[in-house]
């Protein structure tokens, strides 16, 4: 087992060199002029390009410029935003832990949703139920993150009034910022905060998780079906085994499989879906950020967010194929 | 005593082979779902082309007076800030939405089919080179490397078309060396090769069209993703970014702040992009079903 993590995470070397290759090229050969013209926008005058050129070393031959980024990435230094001159490390610890709540809440909508459907839909497979069930995970899959955010807006924020659609938390209960969680946040501060914190919670969890719920669903009910068909699950109900004991003990242990690296895999695309997500719900976290720097031009910060969200991304697929490995003994990574 | 050609005939009629893809179109026809799909896709491509006979008012025609008004009569999905009416943009919006996303996926699958016979028909240092470079791209989640590339190219559709691909193809690829891998020792692969048929010709003639089924499944159901895709980036402020271009992703950009006044202006667009990925996720689930019998919902 050591071995193959030691494998996957030599494999992930030449994967993030090949990207830092394409990032650092994607500043570089940015259209229209060079790198400093692209950052300054209409504000470019000669001097001030030479000056940004300069101080960024946008001068030097191409092949310096990138060792030297290839160093300082390495040392953790992932450069600053143009914008507000804040390094990009300490804005993304800032809002990291928005996006790490906001994919929690929809990982459990999904899971929480998505598995019991899923089950119930293959217990009375080809039923009005399971129709029922089908039609709620091409819903789903087809609904985009900002369509299904706006529909519930309209209705439970504005037209009912049951929850807010804006932000984390009330900024009228003026919560201090210790963890950057907005749960532990509220918590902290005591007063049933936490109460608010979760219902700004609910809406943009629903939305990022209405993909992975559907995924979820489907993955479940196949699986639990496919099993269902086994010799041993046969054998099970003929030596008169309970319907509750063949479902858990034969049925679910070997259905989970497929449904955990599905639930494993969902969990890196939420964060691309986060973007759209926090954008629609203004959540101050990673996605809604990458959004507003590609909007300011703020191409270093973009630059810096696609790699995070590599590395994460690689490292999220890597648990998913180890804690598979875990979970079923017949797997055996060489 | 051997039975006579007749009794035979009695007990079993011989039909012609109508091959896998006159089988796989009748299973296709008998799926009613998948049919339901074909049938929301003629409809929104019908609605693209006859746009300019069924829509009442061009896209930018409109008066600033009528802006914001319900759906009515005159305006079946009322008018926008601009006083554009919202039907007739939603029509001429399908133009550019399918159009987008499909030609996407084509740049996607066009690309994804070079690379993957490439690989899967050259092996050797070639695949592992290219296969490392897919590796890379898949690195990047989801939308995330559609965004990047808008955002180094600039805005316009070919720009969308090329990200969204681009974004697409290394999953075609991947799928195809996997099937081509798969059938390198397949029997017929093996009798062509002993037969002295060139590597070209092997790969052309006899494993490619082998390792399409799979790839074509998986265009269509990706064509829905990248409607939504192509939706999700003019949502973000990078679709065509020519404000005149009905966009059913950028028309929902301007209608955050009209929630309360005017939700029409949600509903339509959201419901246009819904559909039409509804359309063509159940014909690619019925063309799975239809081209792999053995394989159930």
């Amino acid at each position: 087992m050591l071995r193959f993590i030691v494998r996957r995470l030599l494999g992930a070397i030449p994967v993030l060199l090949g990207l830092s290759v394409i990032l650092f090229l994607f500043l570089r050969l940015l259209p229209g002029g060079g790198p400093a013209e692209a950052i300054l926008g209409q504000h470019a005058t000669p001097e001030l390009v030479a000056q940004i050129s300069h101080t960024q070393g946008f001068d030097q031959p191409l092949y310096v410029q990138y060792f030297d980024y290839i160093g300082r990435l390495l040392q953790g230094d992932f450069g600053s935003s143009f914008i507000d001159g804040r390094s990009v490390v300490d804005s993304f610890l800032v809002r990291f832990p928005g996006t790490v709540e906001l994919t929690i809440g929809a990982l459990i909508f999904a899971v929480g949703i998505g598995i019991p459907l899923g089950r119930l839909a293959a217990r009375h497979p080809n039923s009005w139920l399971d129709g029922i069930v089908t039609v709620i995970s091409l819903f789903g899959i087809s609904i985009p993150v900002f369509v299904l955010g706006y529909t519930m807006a309209f209705v439970f924020s504005v037209q009912l009034h049951w929850l807010p659609d804006v932000g984390q938390l009330d900024p009228r209960l003026d919560i201090p910022a210790v963890t950057h969680f907005s749960v532990v946040d509220a918590i902290l501060a005591g007063d049933w905060h936490v109460v608010d914190a979760l219902s700004h919670l609910v809406l943009p969890s629903i939305a990022l998780g209405s993909i992975p719920l559907a995924v979820i669903t489907r993955i479940t009910r196949a699986s639990v079906i496919d099993v269902s068909n086994e010799d041993y699950v046969r054998t099970a109900r003929a030596k008169g085994l309970t319907d509750r004991r063949v479902n858990s003990r034969h049925i679910m242990r070997n259905a989970w499989l497929p449904v955990t690296t599905v639930i494993g895999l969902q969990t890196g695309q939420l964060l691309a879906g986060a973007v759209l997500t926090e954008t629609v719900f203004t959540w101050n976290g990673v996605g809604s950020w990458v959004v507003t720097s590609i909007q300011n031009h703020d191409y270093v910060v973009v630059q810096s967010l696609i790699l995070i969200f590599a590395v994460i991304f690689l490292t999220v697929n890597l648990i998913v194929d180890v804690g598979y490995a875990f979970l079923n003994p017949r797997i055996r990574y060489s | 005593m051997t039975a006579s050609p007749v009794a035979v005939q009695a007990g079993a009629t011989e039909r012609a082979s109508r091959g896998l893809w006159g089988d796989a179109f009748r299973r296709l026809m008998r799926n009613g779902p998948a049919l339901v799909g074909l049938g929301l896709i003629v409809f929104f491509v019908s609605c693209a082309i006859l746009a300019p006979v069924i829509a009442p008012y061009g896209p930018n025609t409109g008066s600033l007076s009528n802006f914001l008004q319900g759906p009515s009569p005159s305006h079946i999905m009322g008018t926008d800030k601009q006083g554009l009416d919202e039907f007739s943009r939603v029509l001429y919006g399908a133009q550019i939405s399918l159009t987008v996303g499909v030609v996407a996926v084509l740049f996607g699958l066009i690309g994804g089919t070079i690379v993957g016979a490439i690989a899967g028909g050259a092996g050797g240092l070639l695949d592992s080179v290219l296969m490392r470079i897919t590796d890379v791209l898949l690195a990047v989640p989801g939308i995330l490397l559609a965004i990047g590339i808008v955002a180094w190219l600039g805005h316009g559709e070919i720009q969308i078309m090329l990200a969204v691909g681009i974004s697409y193809s290394p999953i075609f690829a991947r799928l195809l060396r996997g099937s081509l891998l798969a059938l390198r020792e397949s029997d017929y692969v093996i009798a062509a090769r002993s037969m002295g048929a060139s590597p070209r010709r092997i790969l052309i003639r006899h494993m490619l069209p082998n390792a399409l089924t799979p790839l074509i499944v998986q265009a269509t159901l990706a064509a829905a993703t990248a409607i939504i895709d192509v939706a999700g980036l003019g949502f973000l402020g990078l679709g065509p970014g020519d404000p005149r271009v009905a966009e059913w992703g950028e028309m929902l950009t301007d209608s955050r702040g009209f929630l309360q006044n005017a939700p029409w202006l949600i509903f339509f667009p959201g419901l246009a992009i819904v559909v039409s990925a509804i359309g063509f996720n159940l014909l690619g689930d019925g063309l799975r079903e239809a081209l792999d019998p053995r394989l159930k919902r």
